[in-house]
């Protein structure tokens, strides 16, 4: 078997930065909203004036232990805050308040489904933390001005680090198992997952190492990949160039990089010479924190159903490929859409069907949120309507032009039909002139399927269809025509 | 610990501290008799002893996850060395 990296493999771990949904921040009272104006989240708390006291936010610990469930993680019955001290103008305090030798939970593992395969990670940790700030660096009309901005309202929010073992070996399979990692963390409530307002952030370590080898290679830290698609650039890049300095006799060099989307490199950001030495220490403004093993489990038991299990379910018991089964489930509100309209009919994956082509067309064109769709389709509607096409009483075509008019008016399905004439048209006497008439108006097809190309056949059936403004029934036109035209 | 003069400068490098040559020498000196004073602790056997992570008992000490209102930004701004606008302004760093 033949290898993209030859004779060397690649191994990965990832550390992910999710920023957790709650109303506040950390340790202090103030608002966590996204796109506020700059400063106007802050308090002494957040921006560090001297003699404030940080309290943890019960919500976001309580949502830290349902992540670390949700990843199969065992949850520390004891656990504490640490000082990570370093200097940057975006940290008010000069420390992070951060977890370091007991962090809320470790030893935990997540499946993802590679390409063909099972992608498991074993989780080494996962611990709460606070943000930094967010510095700007405005442009002057000479090129970049001598200073930075900095805004503190980010200060403080809420994140939780999960850090991986180093168990991928493929850019593949860490796009995988990110997929997972998003999904999970949406179906469970505990981020938004959205990385263009950087509530996800992930940083990768990367080693190469010949194939077969049992010590690791020397790892090169990648930071700033802020889009799922330049992390497996980012790798794809960074493997590639550690294989071209080691197989140029080098030594690759502990550091960190950061990838440049614009040129599509990583660079060294700093190198391990200059490393920072943190001096962690417990933090004395923080008590310690017990959890009993009664309160994880009460966390435990409101744990929804995994999308990996959902997917599975949808394979096994409502007979979906998939493939359909995988878009489904990517999002917890349109999967819970189309559970609540299975409950009301018998035919599944007619059902995925529309939910999948149709419904998500029209979705995307409206800008309709799948959290509001039943609110704005109930369930009984679209089921009406796909019974409608089932049962024959308007094609398929109009289906689609009805599920648009539902959408728009909020209207029954039926009652669209009944008021504009869209039944379905399966009478030959009705549909015998429009047939006579397509024939007559289009010699020149008529003549090539009299000559044996068939597919003109189905430009004539076209425009029969379009006579009837997609109301004709589809199988009795071709007979019609097969008819006529002798087949 | 041997507190030496390239342990005193790490240390001052790490605190963003410039020393003088004379300070340098005076805390080789005082950071010496410090750490020996509590290296006396090493002479006691703490074999299973929990460490210590905090002096007080109280545990799970919370807030609930209530927005309260932040205070007015020029406050915040108030204490700054420097500001430009609705910014806390700093010296250019550039990753």
């Amino acid at each position: 078997m033949s290898h993209p990296l030859g004779e060397y493999e690649l191994v990965i771990g990832l550390e992910t930065h999710v920023q957790l949904k709650t109303a506040t921040k950390l340790f202090c009272g103030c608002a966590t909203r996204f796109g506020a104006e700059p400063n106007s989240q802050v308090c002494p708390i957040c921006t560090g004036m001297p003699g404030m006291l940080p309290v943890l936010n019960r919500h976001a610990y309580e949502l830290g232990v349902r992540a670390a469930l949700a990843l199969h993680c065992e949850i520390a019955p004891f656990t504490k805050f640490d000082r990570k001290n370093y200097f940057y103008p975006d940290l008010p305090k000069s420390y992070q308040i951060s977890q370091f030798d007991v962090p809320i939970s470790k030893n935990g593992w997540l499946e993802a489904a590679g390409e063909g395969h099972t992608v498991r990670v074993r989780i080494h940790r996962a611990h709460l933390e606070e943000d930094a700030g967010k510095l700007l660096h405005p442009e002057s009309p000479v090129g970049r001005a001598d200073y930075s901005l900095v805004d503190f309202n980010r200060s403080g929010v809420p994140l939780l680090e999960i850090v991986t073992e180093p168990d991928l070996t493929t850019p593949a399979d860490a796009h995988a198992y990110l997929t997972e990692l998003k999904q999970v963390l949406q179906y469970t409530g505990i981020s938004d997952c959205d990385m263009e307002k950087g509530s996800l952030r992930c940083d990768a370590n990367v080693s190469v190492r010949l194939r077969g080898a049992t010590v690791l290679g020397t790892k090169t830290e990648i930071k700033n990949l802020n889009s799922f698609k330049f992390i497996v650039k980012a790798l794809e890049h960074e493997s590639e160039r550690q294989i071209r300095v080691l197989e140029g006799g080098g030594r690759v060099v502990q550091e960190t990089r950061l990838w440049d989307p614009v040129v599509g490199e990583t660079r060294v950001m700093r190198s391990k010479e200059e490393a920072h030495d943190y001096r962690s220490f417990p933090d004395p403004d923080l008590q310690p924190f017990v959890i009993t093993a009664e309160e994880v489990e009460r966390i435990r038991r409101t744990l929804p159903e995994m999308p990996a299990a959902r997917r599975r379910r949808f394979v096994e018991s409502s007979g979906l490929t998939e493939r359909d089964a995988e878009i489904l489930t990517a999002d917890r509100a349109i999967a819970d859409y189309f559970e609540a309209c299975a409950a009301l009919h018998a035919a599944p994956k007619l059902l995925a069907n529309w939910v999948i082509g149709e419904l998500r067309k029209e979705m995307n064109e409206r800008h309709l949120e799948a959290e509001s769709l039943a609110e704005k389709l109930p369930p009984a509607r679209l089921v009406e309507l796909a019974r409608l096409v089932e049962d024959g009483k308007i094609t398929r075509l109009v289906g689609k032009d009805v599920l648009a008019e539902v959408l728009t008016s909020g209207a029954a399905a039926g009652r669209i039909v009944a008021d504009k004439g869209l039944a379905q048209i399966a009478d030959a006497g009705a549909l015998e002139p429009l047939v006579d008439k397509v024939i007559a108006a289009n010699g020149k097809t008529v003549a090539d399927y009299r000559a044996g190309k068939k597919p003109a056949l189905a430009a004539l059936i076209g425009q029969v269809m379009r006579e009837t403004k997609g109301k004709a029934n589809a199988p009795l036109v071709t007979k019609l025509l097969q008819d006529r035209l002798g087949a | 610990m041997q507190v030496d003069s390239a342990l005193v400068h790490h240390v001052a490098d790490l605190a963003r501290l410039g020393l003088t040559p004379e300070d340098q020498e005076r805390y080789i000196a005082e950071m010496g008799r410090i750490l020996g004073y509590v290296e006396k602790l090493n002479e006691l056997n703490v074999d299973g002893v929990e460490p210590l992570v905090h002096p007080f008992d109280a545990r799970n000490v919370f807030r609930s996850d209530e927005v309260r209102p932040c205070p007015d930004r020029e406050e915040a701004l108030a204490n700054a060395p420097d500001r430009s606008e609705m910014f806390f302004r700093v010296p250019k760093v550039i990753e």
